[in-house]
């Protein structure tokens, strides 16, 4: 069972954080086809959110195929973001973190690493590299 | 539509000084409404005229399609916490229940007994001994346990720590959850509203400013930066909310239902406290200006 949290600074709308990390839960292979989403009332209850905050993000995990609500059980997750790269992602996390480590050695603190991290990928995609 | 609240010009008047002025609002039935406004903007005297403690000095509102306080069967339907959340300090928390039970014919015991064990508290314990936010959650208990169709709470966590605050919001939600009874709270601050709520209401000096779906306010306002310009060159359906400008700069927010093209503005979109805050400012200046006028 994945736990929802929400950041109130960050802009985004608290039904699409939700969303969000539904998604990046499915990617990372943390919940699996079959497994229940937390109940409406378990979200509210833990969050102190509106429940319709809630639907409204149930909805849209329905509309994107990914989840399907059983009427009075709960709703389920009906399909996998992560495929059969998920295997690599041990290796390259271990890479990640000895990159990490050399870069804090080299001075750089989280915000310049996050920078640094994100201009990368947008170089890297623009190149059609990625 | 099934509307909870319905008020029509509704006005109060304390000798000369108006609580409530022209109030004219339709609130659907099943959301959780936030009611916000600085102190004295007339906040309670709307929720007291709404549970029927208070008579309309003009002007009518209805509750659930009946006049409030009327009847017995009006005051089942509605729950009410009023400010601070009043319990009676020497009577124990059993005591509290039982009155409720004596008190209330739709009265549910068996939820309020299973409220207070899940809340951790003795029944035996005098409500005077409860800190701030099981006082809270006691009145909330006793307001929930009526069964009523529509909840309606002054200020209710405006005393409480952070924790006894989210806490009671939570419990608050799941109340929704279970029963699916329509809330009306009112709160002089935004942040403590913006989850729980999915419709706002804003009052300001006795007026009410604004009141609509929380989704819809924010995808209907924004902010236009841009190079100094009159708001007269603004499309006729942009709503002017504020407006400052410096010499070279204009920053406008504006009530506008489809996108804003003009490539000469950049457009951003407001939180609902930019939100809240513009319809505040806007109605201090509304307020001053006459003064101004009359000293010149």
């Amino acid at each position: 069972m994945i736990e929802f949290h929400l950041d109130a600074r960050s802009g985004v709308a608290p039904y699409q954080q939700v969303v969000q990390q539904v998604r990046h839960a499915l990617r990372l292979g943390l919940i699996e086809v079959g497994d229940q989403l937390p109940t409406v009332k378990e979200v509210v209850a833990s969050l102190a959110i509106n429940p319709n905050t809630v639907l409204k993000a149930y909805k849209e995990l329905e509309n994107l195929g990914l989840a399907a609500a059983r009427p009075g059980i709960g709703t389920f997750v009906t399909k996998t973001l992560s495929d059969d790269s998920l295997a690599a992602h041990g290796p390259l996390r271990q890479d990640l973190q000895r990159w990490l480590s050399k870069a804090r050695r080299a001075g750089l603190g989280e915000e310049s690493i996050e920078a640094l991290f994100r201009d990368v990928v947008r170089a890297s995609s623009a190149q059609g590299v990625a | 539509m099934i509307t909870v609240l319905e008020a029509n010009g509704l006005s109060k008047r304390y000798g000369h000084k108006w609580a409530l002025s022209e109030c004219t609002l339709a609130i659907p039935a099943g959301k959780v409404v936030g009611v916000v406004g600085p102190n004295g903007a007339g906040k309670t005297t709307l929720l007291h005229l709404a549970v029927g403690l208070l008579q309309p000095s003009a002007g009518s509102i209805s509750v659930l399609g009946g006049r409030p306080g009327t009847t017995a069967g009006q005051l089942a339907r509605v729950g009410f916490v009023a400010q601070d959340t009043p319990t009676y300090a020497g009577l124990s928390i059993a005591e509290h229940l039982r009155f409720g039970a004596w008190t209330n014919p739709s009265w549910d015991q068996k939820l309020a007994e299973d409220r207070i064990e899940g809340l951790g508290l003795d029944p035996g314990q005098k409500a005077g001994k409860l800190s701030g936010g099981q006082r809270a959650q006691l009145a909330l208990t006793l307001a929930v346990a009526k069964r009523p169709e529509l909840l309606v709470l002054d200020e209710p966590v405006a005393s409480l720590d952070p924790l006894a605050r989210r806490e009671f919001l939570q419990g608050l939600m799941e109340v929704v959850v279970d029963h699916g009874a329509s809330v009306v709270l009112s709160s002089h601050l935004v942040a403590d509203l913006e989850r729980v709520c999915d419709y706002l209401v804003v009052l300001v000096g006795s007026r009410l400013q604004v009141a609509g779906d929380i989704d819809e306010l924010l995808s209907s306002h924004h902010r236009l930066t841009g190079p100094r310009r009159d708001r007269g060159s603004l499309p006729r359906d942009h709503q002017v909310i504020g407006e400052s400008h410096t010499d070279r700069q204009s920053t406008l927010v504006v009530r506008a239902h489809d996108p804003v093209l003009d490539p000469l503005w950049s457009v951003e979109k407001l939180d609902l406290e930019d939100l809240v805050l513009a319809y505040m400012s806007r109605a201090v200046k509304v307020d001053r200006r006459p003064k101004l006028e009359v000293r010149s």
